[in-house]
């Protein structure tokens, strides 16, 4: 039986939809991260989960039990917040101990779980402390220590990383996932960075305008995305998308810029001349010699790696971003190809996967 | 907190700042300096002459039994006038904080009782328990409970701490409310997701947090009580019956104003304006803020 | 969650409501009705029969003048208390001058003494200055206080630098500035303080009745409280709708400026 089951969720604000049928089941110890852009209803799910709002419809069932119209305390979940939202007035303990002291729980046993959790999280030192007194990243393991202590059933994250700098980011995104895989809890984590989504989740849920875009691990995410939307979502730079059609029966896509791709793994049903977007990653963009020509307008060295902003040839001159391991190549024009096992196929005008 | 000055002017800046400046030392400064100077000084009966008279004012002053039980009686008043007066309006604010329909209504009308004069409020108040014409006394009167404010000490001490504290619900209310809204709500929500619920949330969260507006008000309120309530005192009571209501700024009208007693109405106000001087210290020492307005 | 529906919630706010509303309410429904019938203990819940008649009773006598006095001290202290704190609030915050500390402390002190305080010998110097039974006895002591300019030197400290060196960049002046933009900038500073002065002005009871002893210069207030003095023969409906012409202008500034003054005093206090 699944930890968490969200069931028919749906979220209207008035008469705006924020959130559309969202279905979705957590294993127990599943770390599922819920990806996508500002405003695409994953704080609005997180909150609906907590039980801090209400779903205009559906239910959500947490270890067997229907807690859809349960008050938020008495949900057993514990929840980290984007910017910590801890206690101004208490010390890093009575931070902690709060939720256990509400839930009666004998001093000693407190005192146990806090020093556990402090030590888990390197904040024996602060445990007298203020909030005040300390820096963005000690606050940020105090507000998970506060989630840690309470045993729960489930892990809310909502955005914990956003408030740090890039190295302390980095840090403890590889802390949270430990913690996490050693305590086993059950988490949702909502996040708007694809590099936290891809690097923390044991599955994805990339969430487009309210609407559920793909529900996978992030192998599959990332290697069989489900639309356009999604596959320009994860992987930086993002995917190239190229306008085609489908011709040759289903059998092959003639880009507008003029090369032909054939497929690989198989025909298509549609009809000849379908409009198609193909995509293609900037790392898989191959040079060989008697390529597409690609005109050079921007070069970007990385160091170990260099990306090249181009145009392909009329009609439409498309731009293309290409990833190269290496230094920048001579000249203004590079000749490219398409390898047929990575190219991706989507229906111009749903944006979705086209089979 | 300074800024860098820009203008490089002299003469200017004097001249702008002289009505003020002028204004303080004449009506301020000076009767302030006045008062000081009289508390320390005895008239001759006839008001001609005045005698350097050292500290003897003030010690028959808290040696006389009547401003002793002027002091209680004010210290009384001021803490129920306070007390009562806070706790209703953070009551009504953390009604109001919440969010259902017609809370902007709900506020106004909680609100508009800042515009009545402490004077008018006895007029209201009036209407509300005069023994023979307002509509609650007379309906005690009528059924029972001889309630007559004129006649009888205490009732008359409960009316002028209901009236005084029903005016200065709306201020308290004021700031409980901006208190209230500007603790974060996602602390509040983190408290609800701990397991706080209700009455142990605001207990051990808001109302923690709400300390500097509560301190703030608090002496705000002890300097409304024991100086701006002397209109709604005077029109209700005028201090008595006999000396039940008399609170000291009351007694400073009486001896100084009706009884022409100079000296010891200045010692007196000199003695209040020590109280308020050391409110207004240990307001800043802990706030670091001063009362607006 | 959203608590839209709060049954308790409505309960107690209007409960406070009525607690609030319902002595204002009783003085409008006494001033329509007969004033024997209150004399005698019946005052009723509901408009009376009298209709307005007590107001074109009240109105023909002393109380258009002294609501007319009280109107104009409230403005002299809102516009004049306003006007000097703005101009040494500007001094203190935007110069250097010698004395300009001193100036500032000694301001500052004002702000611990009501005049309640000070009031025996602040009539004298009245008195010697012959403003007993004047009209600008009333107002001018009221104006003396600091609160205003601490407040307004607060608001003038917080305006960017860069904001005074391009106007200075643009030429101009220092009293030009001042008008042309530390004034607007300040508007809702200044809108806040008028409702506050206006409403205190209005409301001054202790020192009226001191300073002036000619009923030609009683306020509202004062006439009101001398109307119920006399409890045996007071004519209650007119008591009434003098109260009610009374409250009329505070109650009307104050919610419809509601916002404003209220945003005002919780500001002054950060």
């Amino acid at each position: 039986m699944a930890m968490l089951e969200v069931t028919g969720v749906r979220k209207n604000f008035g008469e705006t939809e924020v959130l559309r049928q969202i279905d979705l089941s957590l294993a127990s110890g599943e770390m599922l991260v819920i990806v996508g852009a500002s405003g695409c209803g994953k704080s609005t799910l997180l909150r609906i989960v907590a039980g801090l709002e209400n779903p205009s419809t559906g239910r959500i069932m947490l270890d067997g039990r229907d807690i859809t119209s349960v008050d938020p305390a008495a949900r057993d979940i514990a929840m980290v917040f984007q910017n910590y939202a801890l206690y101004p007035h208490m010390t890093v303990f009575d931070n902690m101990a709060y939720g256990l002291r509400i839930r009666g729980l004998s001093r000693d046993d407190i005192a146990h779980r806090v020093r556990e959790a402090a030590g888990l999280l390197g904040l024996f030192d602060f445990l007298g402390r203020k909030p005040r007194q300390l820096s963005g990243g000690q606050r940020q393991r105090v507000a998970m220590g506060r989630a840690i202590v309470r045993e729960p059933k489930l892990f809310l994250f909502d955005e914990p990383l956003s408030n740090l700098d890039a190295t302390l980011r980095v840090r403890t995104r590889a802390e949270i996932r430990r913690l996490q895989r050693r305590l086993g809890v059950t988490s949702l984590y909502v996040t708007h960075d694809q590099v936290e989504a891809m690097t923390l989740g044991d599955r994805l849920l990339v969430l487009h305008q309210g609407r559920p875009a793909q529900l996978a691990t992030p192998m599959e995410v990332f290697e069989h995305p489900a639309d356009t939307y999604v596959a320009g979502f994860i992987g930086a730079p993002a995917m190239n998308f190229l306008p085609a059609r489908l011709t040759q029966n289903g059998g092959s896509a003639r880009l507008d810029a003029g090369p032909l791709l054939h497929f690989i793994d198989g025909r298509r049903s549609g009809n000849e001349g379908t409009a198609l977007t193909i995509g293609i990653r900037p790392e898989h963009v191959q040079l060989v010699p008697n390529g597409v020509p690609l005109r050079i307008d921007l070069i970007e060295p990385l160091g170990s790696e260099t990306l090249v902003h181009g145009r392909l040839a009329a009609p439409g001159e498309t731009s293309l971003v290409i990833r190269l391991a290496g230094k920048a190549p001579e000249g203004e024009i590079l000749t490219i190809g398409f390898p047929p096992e990575h190219i991706h196929v989507f229906d111009a005008e749903t944006g979705l996967r086209f089979h | 907190m300074e800024r860098r000055t820009i203008f490089g002017h002299r003469l200017l800046p004097l001249a702008l700042v002289a009505p003020q400046f002028l204004l303080t030392l004449i009506f301020f400064l000076w009767p302030a300096c006045q008062a000081v100077w009289s508390s320390l000084t005895r008239q001759d009966p006839f008001g001609l002459h005045s005698q350097f008279a050292g500290f003897d004012n003030f010690v028959e002053l808290f040696t006389d039994p009547l401003y002793v039980d002027s002091i209680g009686r004010t210290a009384f008043f001021m803490a129920a006038v306070s007390l009562l007066s806070m706790s209703l309006a953070l009551f009504l604010a953390v009604f109001a904080d919440r969010e259902i329909r017609g809370r902007t209504t709900y506020r106004i009308l909680l609100i508009w009782p800042y515009a009545i004069a402490p004077a008018m409020a006895a007029v209201l108040w009036i209407l509300v328990l005069q023994p023979r014409i307002g509509i609650i006394g007379v309906w005690l009167n009528r059924n029972g409970v001889a309630w007559d404010y004129h006649l009888n000490g205490g009732q008359a001490m409960l009316m002028i701490v209901l009236a005084c504290a029903w005016k200065q619900v709306s201020y308290n209310f004021i700031f409980f409310l901006a208190g209230l809204q500007s603790v974060p709500r996602s602390v509040l929500e983190a408290a609800r997701m701990d397991g706080a619920r209700g009455w142990h949330r605001f207990r051990t969260i808001t109302f923690p947090l709400l300390a500097p507006t509560t301190f703030f008000l608090l002496v705000v309120n002890l300097v409304y009580a024991a100086f701006d309530t002397f209109g709604t005192i005077q029109a209700l009571t005028q201090g008595g019956p006999g000396k039940a209501t008399e609170t000291l700024v009351v007694k400073v009208y009486r001896d100084g104003v009706v009884n022409l007693d100079i000296g010891s109405s200045s010692a007196q106000s000199v003695i209040l304006m020590l109280g308020v001087i050391g409110l207004t210290a240990l307001q800043f020492r802990f706030l670091g803020r001063r009362p607006p307005g | 969650m959203n608590a839209r529906r709060d049954p308790v919630a409505h309960a107690i706010l209007l409960l406070g409501v009525i607690l609030f509303v319902a002595p204002l309410w009783l003085v409008l429904v006494a001033s329509t009705q007969d004033s024997a019938t209150i004399a005698r203990g019946d005052l009723s819940l509901l408009p009376g029969d009298g209709g307005f008649t007590a107001y074109a009773r009240v109105l023909k006598g002393p109380v258009p003048r002294m609501l007319l006095i009280s109107l104009g001290m409230a403005l002299a202290i809102a516009i004049g208390k306003i006007v000097i704190s703005v101009l040494s609030a500007f001094a203190i915050a935007f110069f250097k001058f010698p004395g300009r500390r001193v100036a500032f402390w000694l301001i500052f002190i004002t702000l611990m003494l009501p005049v309640e305080v000070r009031i025996i010998p602040t009539y004298s110097v009245m008195s010697d200055l012959g403003l007993i039974n004047t009209f600008t006895g009333l107002w001018l002591p009221l104006i003396a206080s600091a609160t205003a300019t601490l407040l307004f030197r607060q608001v003038f400290i917080a305006i960017p630098d860069e904001l005074v060196e391009a106007a200075r960049m643009d030429g101009a002046g220092p009293l030009r500035f001042l008008w042309d933009i530390v004034l607007p900038v300040s508007g809702a500073n200044i809108a806040a303080l008028f409702v506050i002065l206006f409403i205190y002005g209005w409301n001054q009871y202790l020192w009226p009745l001191l300073v002036a002893t000619n009923p030609k210069l009683d306020t509202i207030v004062i006439g009101i409280v001398k109307m119920i003095a006399v409890e045996t023969e007071t004519d209650w409906s007119a008591v009434m709708a003098t109260a009610v012409l009374a409250l009329l202008p505070p109650v009307v500034v104050v919610v419809l400026m509601q916002r404003w003054f209220v945003a005002g005093l919780t500001e002054g206090e950060k």
